[in-house]
């Protein structure tokens, strides 16, 4: 390792204090300055932090955004969401690596550039979406196709690139309480102090620990903020839809040394794109929502998960929280009341779905590969640092600030009497007018259909590959968690696209992105993948078909979590929905020999000059293809 | 403490508390395949092999408490279609050639596949390429066999402490890694001595010039059946409220 690298390096290390813990960061900033992680770079970290060098380069190893080979001084990586593709990223791609004299997935022999396909990267209402260097571009054209390929050539830095590039729409069609708020920042936290303002303070209490813990519950103080939480009916936003209530009493009455709030920003599933606008326009929201949590379960530290896709909201995201900080409305005795201490750090992810699974986020917060835990415990007792943790999508904090704000009987009159509150809509695919759009629990596909100008909608993928799929005799359902429960996603597809492709493109999505813990998921859904890659050949049979239920089975029974119990349901959703768009590619419904017998009979069919019926073996009639 | 039982196909077992259904099992004699699991070592819950339905919900059986009154299945037509299922996944996700193969014989998952009834391996292979490790003058790493069940990462980590081994990689990429430089089992301190050496239930971890020392035919699995070895897998010790 050459001086200048070391000393480099020095500083990463001493910036995060050699805390393993922070080993994510520690990697990612080195890539960001050393262009990859080289095997000397991984034996220095591992020395700098002190953990044995096998696992730094098991860390290393598990994200798709940490090379541990050169990849370029120039990445490009094309999201591949089905809707990238049906806004024709494949061919823009092809287009791309030609120009280059390219093929994907390879460095060119310069070591200037290298051009690949990454899971989606939530700008399914602005593609086809490309990562530079991962610094988001999104509506790809053939001609930026082309002025991006000088770019490299000419070896012009992303700075001098056309900044109208990497302008990313919020795209908000419809707002409500959460898109359309203008809380001034510290007011939720006042209401909340407020209704603890005759409860005995740091002056009565013996230490903090008592001042937030011995109001168990009650109708003032960190106990009076909760009661609104649990009253608001306030239930996850991330897809599972727990009871947002009961896991911070949970976490609260939990015993620990220290207690964290996560926010988990991790927005992976593809065709989802709202916590990205939610960060960009309410970022002051979600961060409120982020403190009341603290102050409800007396936390003094939290983490924004951001999703590496997302890098480029690091720096807003940064200067947000520095002026919270300012206001006072962060730090130590915010609000000028002794003892209600928080801070918020941001983490950034590194391309790696399964981490938003919560323990799995945890665990990747901790330098760790990504892989789910085994529960019981659970976070809200054994999370963070093994402390009690609550971990909540973006969507949940930002609706706890108002909450907070506002009321829970407030927040419950909104929705329906079981999904309280309303629910941001991703909206991409065969419509009008892609974007976010923001509903009171309840609305129907219909409705949702309509408002965003979808025609001749075949079908609507919704909460992403591990949601389901519906087709136009469902679109009378409701989005709430008593019929269709959804983190958010909602992807259309009209008359014209084969759902069959649509399909495959998720379970290659599912494979790519196992994190290959447990068997049955790492190799599942490989073996999911290769029969859907058969049956597009053309080479499938009704066998075939059985042998993706049978998998799905195995799944669904024995995957050690949801993403392996989860990817065979795009599969057996549209087989039972959408059966003829697998039929018309299946060469025989029941079994195709590889061996043709009638033909191997043209030749004594030749020889005797016949060609009658009789001569022929056609035991079945075509029609009952 | 031994009042508490749950049942486990409709027979009565008895356990302590703190135990898993697995340990339970294993310690009144009775069988559940596994492969990730050891007793020496804490539940690992990768492999799934020990997948059983507890009143009526699938769960691993090496990670779920025991308590009483519990309904365990474990030797049921569904359930073994999904093990044999496992173990065929197993089978073709590595390179596996049983009869050339030093750990014939001893091999866990060889004799599952005999317990469970493999005929096949039923899906295509996948015929990874997996170069061997023989830097080591005293030991011999065959990747190709690696099912990943991490307990020699487990033995280097917690009893050895010398962190010989990792994982890297995602997925169906997913490989056994080497703590050096050069990946190479040569420039660590691994040694023939230590416990992660012991503990590979299939033939990755092979100590050199010992080679076919007892005949295939007279191996520990050739003897009888890996469900007859149950009294092997008992757990050790009383379980210490360790780490799950």
């Amino acid at each position: 390792m050459t001086e200048p690298t070391s000393e480099k390096l020095g500083i990463i290390l001493d910036r995060h204090r050699r805390d393993g813990t922070r080993l994510m960061q520690i990697l990612r900033e080195t890539q960001e300055a050393l262009g990859w992680l080289s095997p000397p770079t991984l034996t220095a970290i591992a020395q700098g932090i002190g953990w044995p060098r096998a696992k730094v380069e098991g860390t290393a190893g598990f994200y798709s955004f940490f090379h541990t080979r050169p990849m370029g001084e120039y990445r490009v990586l094309w999201s591949d969401n089905i809707t990238d593709r049906m806004l024709g990223s494949l061919d823009l791609m092809q287009a791309m690596c030609q120009k280059l004299w390219l093929e994907p997935g390879r460095v060119s022999e310069d070591g200037l550039v290298s051009v690949d396909t990454t899971s989606c990267t939530g700008m399914c209402d602005q593609g086809p979406a490309v990562l530079v260097n991962y610094r988001a571009i999104p509506r790809m054209t053939l001609a930026r196709v082309e002025q991006m390929v000088e770019l490299i050539r000419t070896r012009t830095p992303l700075a001098e690139w056309p900044q109208a590039w990497f302008v990313v729409e919020d795209n908000i069609r419809r707002a409500d309480i959460l898109l359309g708020n203008d809380m001034l920042p510290g007011d939720a936290l006042k209401v909340c102090l407020a209704r603890g303002a005759d409860q005995p303070t740091m002056e009565t209490a013996s230490n903090e620990r008592s001042f937030r813990e011995a109001i168990h519950t009650g109708d003032a103080g960190p106990g009076a903020t909760l009661d609104e939480i649990k009253r608001s009916g306030l239930r996850g936003r991330g897809g599972a839809g727990f009871t947002t209530g009961l896991k911070w009493e949970a976490c609260r009455n939990a015993r620990g040394d220290s207690r964290y709030v996560i926010c988990n920003a991790d927005e992976g599933e593809p065709g989802t794109f709202k916590d990205r606008v939610l960060l960009t326009r309410q970022p002051n929201l979600v961060f409120e929502g982020m403190t009341v949590a603290a102050y409800a379960i007396g936390a003094s530290k939290g983490y924004l998960y951001l999703r590496g896709e997302y890098r480029y909201l690091l720096e807003p995201l940064e200067s947000v929280l520095a002026t919270r900080r300012r206001a006072g409305l962060l730090g130590r005795n915010m609000l000028g009341t002794p003892g209600f201490d928080f801070d918020i750090e941001i983490h950034l992810g590194a391309g790696a779905y399964i981490c938003g699974e919560e323990s799995a986020l945890i665990e990747s917060l901790e330098g760790k590969r990504g892989v789910p835990r085994n529960r019981p415990p659970y976070p809200v007792t054994n999370g963070f640092l093994n402390q009690p943790t609550v971990v909540n999508n973006v969507e949940t904090f930002a609706a706890a600030a108002l909450v907070a704000l506002n009321g829970g009987d407030w927040y419950r009159r909104i929705g329906t009497p079981r999904s309280a509150g309303t629910k941001i809509l991703s909206i991409s695919g065969d419509c009008e007018r892609p974007g976010l759009y923001e509903y009171p629990f309840g609305v129907t596909v219909r409705q949702v259909l309509a408002d965003c100008g979808a025609h001749d909608s075949q079908a609507v993928q919704i909460s992403g590959p591990s949601g389901i799929c519906i087709g136009p005799d469902e679109f009378d359902r409701r989005i709430a968690f008593e019929d269709i429960p959804t983190a958010g996603a909602f992807m259309i597809f009209d008359m014209r696209r084969d759902i069959f492709d649509v399909v495959r493109n998720f379970i290659h999505f599912f494979a790519h992105e196992s994190c290959g813990f447990c068997t049955p998921c790492r190799v599942g859904t490989t073996l999911l993948k290769n029969l859907m890659d058969k049956i597009a050949a053309g080479h499938g049979t009704r066998y075939d078909i059985n042998e993706i239920y049978n998998l799905n089975r195995v799944l669904q029974s024995a995957a050690h979590c949801g993403l392996g119990h989860t990817a065979g349901n795009p599969l057996v959703h549209t087989l039972e929905k959408f059966r003829p768009a697998y039929e018309r590619r299946l060469t025989s419904l029941e079994f195709e020999p590889a061996f043709d017998l009638d033909a191997a009979l043209s030749e004594a069919r030749q020889m005797t000059g016949r060609d009658d019926a009789a001569a022929h073996l056609a035991t079945e009639p075509e029609a009952s293809r | 403490m031994s009042e508490q039982t749950f049942t486990l196909d409709g027979q009565e077992i008895p356990f302590a508390t703190g135990q898993s259904v697995m340990q339970a099992a294993l310690s009144a004699g009775v069988f559940i395949p596994h492969l990730c699991y050891h007793p020496e070592f804490r539940p690992h819950g990768s492999c799934k092999l020990c997948t059983v339905k507890i009143n009526g919900r699938p769960a691993t059986s090496c990670t779920t408490p025991a308590a009483a009154g519990l309904e365990v299945e474990s030797d049921t037509q569904e359930i073994l279609d999904k093990r044999r299922t496992l173990l065929q996944m197993l089978l073709v996700e590595g390179n596996h050639f049983c009869p050339s193969c030093e750990k014939s014989g001893h091999c866990k998952l060889q004799a599952l596949g005999y317990e469970l009834g493999v005929m096949t391996p039923h899906f295509n292979h996948f015929y990874p390429d997996r170069p061997v490790d023989a830097s080591h003058p005293d030991v011999l790493l065959d990747f190709n066999r690696c099912i990943l069940c991490e307990l020699c990462i487990r033995a280097s980590a917690e009893v050895d402490g010398k962190n010989v081994f990792a994982l890297a990689g995602r997925g169906i990429g997913k490989h056994l890694i080497v703590n050096a430089e050069s990946g190479k089992l040569g420039d660590t301190d691994f040694a023939l001595t230590d416990k992660a050496a012991q503990v590979c239930p299939v033939g990755v971890i092979l100590a050199k010039r010992q080679g076919f020392a007892v005949p295939i035919g007279q191996r520990r699995f050739d003897a009888a059946p890996i469900s007859a070895h149950v009294d092997e897998f008992r757990p050790v010790a009383p379980q210490a409220g360790g780490k799950p």
